[in-house]
C-alpha cells in the first residue's frame, strides 16, 4: 500500500507500522523507549516531554471540546511517565472562515482546563490555511513535566503485576461518534476527557512499585494492553467481567457493532503495580477503579481475555476500525 | 458417541461465539459450524465489481454500510475507489443515503444494498419515501438475500448432515418463527431462534440438544424478548411493496432459486441496475480461497492454505475475512 489511509491513524496495526517506519529514521535511546512521554535528563533534573495533535470532529462534543482535549491529552501523556506536568505549548492551525466566537470558546476552554490541571500555557503559534486545507481548527500541544523522586515508570511490566483501571471504558469514543455521525441516539453518554495528573500523583504516593502507567486512547484498552505485553515480553490476562463499561455505552456499542475494549478513552489510565500495593493504588485511583487482571510469564506478548462465560480467548490488537478521527 | 453438528446461520452469532470462547466449553462431540448468514460474505464478486464501476463515475455518490468498503473486487474495493477520488460514503442507516440524495440534487446517489430480511425492509422504506418526495436521483443496487431458500438448501444437504439450526434472532424479528416450520418438518432439523448474548446462545444450544436427544424437530423461540410467531408484518409489507423474490447468486453457494430480491415494475426507476448499464466480467473465487466451502460449512477457516498467511483482515483475499462477521475473521481474531 503506497498511500496513507485513515486506518494509518486509528491506533491499530497499520498505525504502529507507520510509527515504526518513522522511528527507525530518528532512532535514539530516548525515542526507542516509545513511552507516552520522553524522559530527558537536563542538568540534574529528569524532565518528561510529550507532544500531540488534536483533530477531533466535531470540535464540540458532550463532555468537552477540542481545547479541553488538547490540554488533557498532553497533560496525561506527560503524567503517564510519572511526571508532574508544568508547562504546555499551544499551536493552532485555523481554517479560513472559522468564526472568531468559536475560537474564543475553545481558547476559554483551554484556559479552564489548564487551570484545573495546574499547568501554564507558556508559548504558542497560530497558522491560518485556506478553506478546505483544514477542518475548522487543528491544535498541537506539547507538554513538559518534572519527574520527582526516584519514580521510574516505563514500558516494562513485571510478572505478577496487578492491572488496575480508574473507571469505565469507551465513553469518549462513543460520545464523539454519536454526535459526529448524527446517529440521533438521545443519550447521556459524555466523553471522559479529563486531566489525570492528580490521580497519578496520588498513585505514586501510594506505591513505589508501579511499573507501567498508560492512558488507553486511540485503539482502546485492548490495544494499550497489547503494547505493554509486547514491550514487557510478558503475557497479560484480564477478566471481561471486571472491566467496567457503562450500560448505555455498552448498548450503543452493541447497536453499532463496536467492541468497547477498542474504543478511545481520554480520561482513563491503567496502572501496573506489585500485588501487595494494589489495594492502596486502587484507593488512590478513585471510587470507580477496578482490578482487571494481571501479568503472567505464560503466552508472552499476548493478551488473553477470560470471558464472562468462563472461557478464554486472545484479545488482539486493533486491526482496523470503522472509527476515524476520534481524538 | 455420535457427533452432533449445529449450524449458527448468522454472522452475528459466529462473532458472538468466537468472542465469548464458547466453543471451548462445549461437550465433546458437539460441533458448531458457521453458516452463510453474513451478507458481506455471500455477496458475489460481480455485485462488488458493478458497485465499484458505478462508484467511479463522476456523477455518482456511492453510499453503503461500512463492512462493504473493503470487499475486494476484480478492480479493487470501494475503499480503493474512494482513495482514487470516487465519492464513497459510509452510512449507518439507509435513510442517510436518502438525505444525501436530497442534499445533492445534481448527483446520482446510489445505495449498495446487501443484507437479509433484517435490513432490506429499511431500504424498501427509503425507496417508498424517495417516491413520496419525488426524488429522481436515488438508486439502489438490490443485492439482498432471503434466508429460507438457503436454509432449506443446507438442511437438505447430504454432505453437511446438520442436526440443528441456531436460527438468527434479528432476521426472525421480521420473519417470525412460522417460516422455519417448513425446515423443521420437511427436513427433520430442529430450529431454535436465538438471541445474541452469551446466555442466549448457551440456552439455544441446550434446547437444540434436548430436541435432538428426544428425536424431535420443532421450532422454538429462545429470543422471546424480540421475536414472535408472526414477526413484523408491516416490515414485510414494505418489502413486498417494493421488491419481488428472484433467483440470486450467492458467493460460495451458487445460484439459489427465489433467494434474492428484484425491484417490482412500479419501482424499477430506482433500480441502479437499470439506471447504470454497467457490464462486468464473470468472476471466480481467488485461487486457493476456500470461502465457498467455508460458507457452506464443509470446511473451517483453518483448512485454507491462504488463512493467516496471504489472507488477513488488512489484506483480505476472500469475503469471509473481509467482513467483521465473517467466519475467517472470527477465527483470525479470537482463535
Amino acid at each position: 500500500m503506497d498511500k496513507i489511509t485513515l486506518a494509518h491513524g486509528n491506533g491499530g496495526k497499520l498505525m504502529h507500522e507507520l510509527i515504526e517506519r518513522l522511528r527507525l529514521k530518528f532512532s535514539s535511546r530516548i525515542l526507542d523507549e516509545m513511552a507516552d512521554a520522553a524522559e530527558l535528563r537536563v542538568a540534574k533534573s529528569r524532565i518528561a516531554f510529550s507532544t500531540d495533535s488534536y483533530v477531533v470532529k466535531p470540535i464540540f462534543f458532550p463532555g468537552g471540546d477540542i481545547g479541553k482535549l488538547a490540554v488533557c491529552g498532553t497533560v496525561n501523556d506527560v503524567s503517564m511517565k510519572g511526571a508532574r506536568p508544568l508547562f504546555i505549548s499551544l499551536a493552532l492551525v485555523l481554517e479560513e472562515g472559522l468564526e472568531i466566537g468559536v475560537l474564543d470558546r475553545i481558547a476559554d476552554s483551554v484556559r479552564k482546563a489548564a487551570r484545573k490541571a495546574k499547568v501554564q500555557v507558556v508559548t504558542g503559534d497560530i497558522k491560518v490555511v485556506e478553506k478546505g486545507a483544514a477542518d475548522g481548527i487543528f491544535i498541537n500541544t506539547s507538554g513538559i513535566g518534572v519527574i520527582e523522586g526516584r519514580a521510574s515508570i516505563g514500558v516494562r511490566a513485571r510478572p505478577g503485576d496487578v492491572i488496575l483501571i480508574n473507571g469505565p471504558v469507551a465513553d469518549h469514543g462513543m460520545a464523539v461518534l454519536n454526535v459526529r455521525e448524527n446517529l440521533g441516539f438521545r443519550s447521556s453518554i459524555k466523553s471522559d476527557c479529563d486531566n489525570l495528573n492528580f490521580q497519578v500523583e496520588r498513585c505514586l504516593k501510594a506505591s513505589k512499585n508501579i511499573s507501567v502507567m498508560r492512558d488507553p486512547t486511540r485503539g482502546g484498552l485492548a490495544t494499550a494492553l497489547n503494547e505493554i505485553a509486547a514491550s514487557s515480553n510478558l503475557g497479560i490476562e484480564v477478566n471481561e467481567k471486571d472491566i467496567p463499561v457503562r450500560r448505555s455505552v455498552k448498548h450503543l456499542c452493541d447497536i453499532l457493532g463496536f467492541d468497547p475494549l477498542y474504543v478511545a478513552n481520554e480520561g482513563k489510565f491503567v496502572c501496573f503495580v506489585k500485588a501487595k500495593d494494589a489495594p492502596g493504588v486502587k484507593k488512590a485511583m478513585g471510587p470507580s477503579a477496578r482490578v482487571i487482571g494481571e501479568v503472567t510469564t505464560g503466552h508472552k506478548k499476548e493478551v488473553r481475555l477470560r470471558t464472562s462465560v468462563g472461557s478464554s480467548r486472545i484479545l488482539p490488537t486493533l486491526l482496523s476500525t470503522p472509527l476515524p478521527r476520534i481524538c | 458417541m455420535k457427533k452432533i453438528n449445529l449450524m449458527e446461520v448468522c454472522g452475528t452469532h459466529t462473532m458472538a461465539i468466537a468472542r465469548s470462547g464458547l466453543k471451548k466449553l462445549l461437550p465433546k462431540g458437539v460441533e458448531l459450524i458457521s453458516g452463510p448468514g453474513c451478507p458481506v460474505c455471500v455477496t458475489p464478486q460481480e455485485d462488488i465489481d458493478r458497485a465499484v464501476k458505478i462508484a467511479r463515475r463522476e456523477d455518482v455518490i456511492m453510499t453503503t454500510f461500512g463492512d462493504m468498503m473493503r470487499v475486494p473486487g476484480a478492480s479493487g474495493s470501494l475503499e480503493d475507489a474512494a482513495r482514487d477520488g470516487a465519492d464513497v460514503r459510509v452510512v449507518f442507516s439507509p435513510m442517510d443515503s436518502l438525505e444525501t440524495a436530497e442534499k445533492h440534487p445534481g448527483k446520482k446517489v446510489v445505495f449498495m444494498g446487501v443484507g437479509f430480511e433484517t435490513t432490506s425492509p429499511t431500504v424498501a422504506a427509503t425507496v417508498i419515501e424517495a417516491r413520496k418526495r419525488k426524488l429522481k436521483n436515488y438508486f439502489v443496487i438490490p443485492g439482498f438475500k432471503l434466508l429460507f431458500p438457503a436454509l432449506e438448501l443446507l438442511a437438505g444437504s447430504e454432505k453437511l448432515k446438520i442436526d440443528g439450526f441456531i436460527c438468527p434472532g434479528h432476521v426472525s424479528v421480521i420473519t417470525g418463527s412460522v417460516p422455519y416450520r417448513e425446515v423443521a418438518d420437511r427436513y427433520r432439523v430442529p430450529c431454535v431462534i436465538t438471541g445474541f448474548e452469551d446466555a442466549d446462545i448457551l440456552k439455544g444450544i441446550s434446547r437444540l440438544l434436548r430436541q435432538i436427544s428426544a428425536g424431535k424437530s420443532e421450532v422454538e423461540i429462545e429470543y422471546r424478548r424480540a421475536v414472535t410467531e408472526k414477526g413484523n408484518p408491516r416490515a414485510r409489507r414494505l418489502l413486498d411493496e417494493v421488491f419481488r423474490p428472484a433467483d440470486s447468486a450467492w458467493r460460495g453457494l451458487g445460484n439459489i432459486r427465489s433467494s434474492g430480491l428484484r425491484f417490482r415494475k412500479e419501482y424499477s426507476s430506482f433500480d441502479a441496475g437499470k439506471a447504470f448499464k454497467v457490464k462486468v466480467p464473470r468472476a471466480s473465487l481467488p485461487k486457493g480461497c476456500l470461502c465457498g466451502d467455508v460458507l457452506q460449512g464443509y470446511r473451517s477457516p483453518k483448512d485454507c492454505k491462504l488463512f493467516t498467511k496471504k489472507c488477513t483482515p488488512e489484506n483480505p483475499i476472500g469475503p469471509c475475512m473481509v467482513s467483521s462477521e465473517g467466519a475467517c475473521a472470527a477465527v483470525y481474531k479470537y482463535g
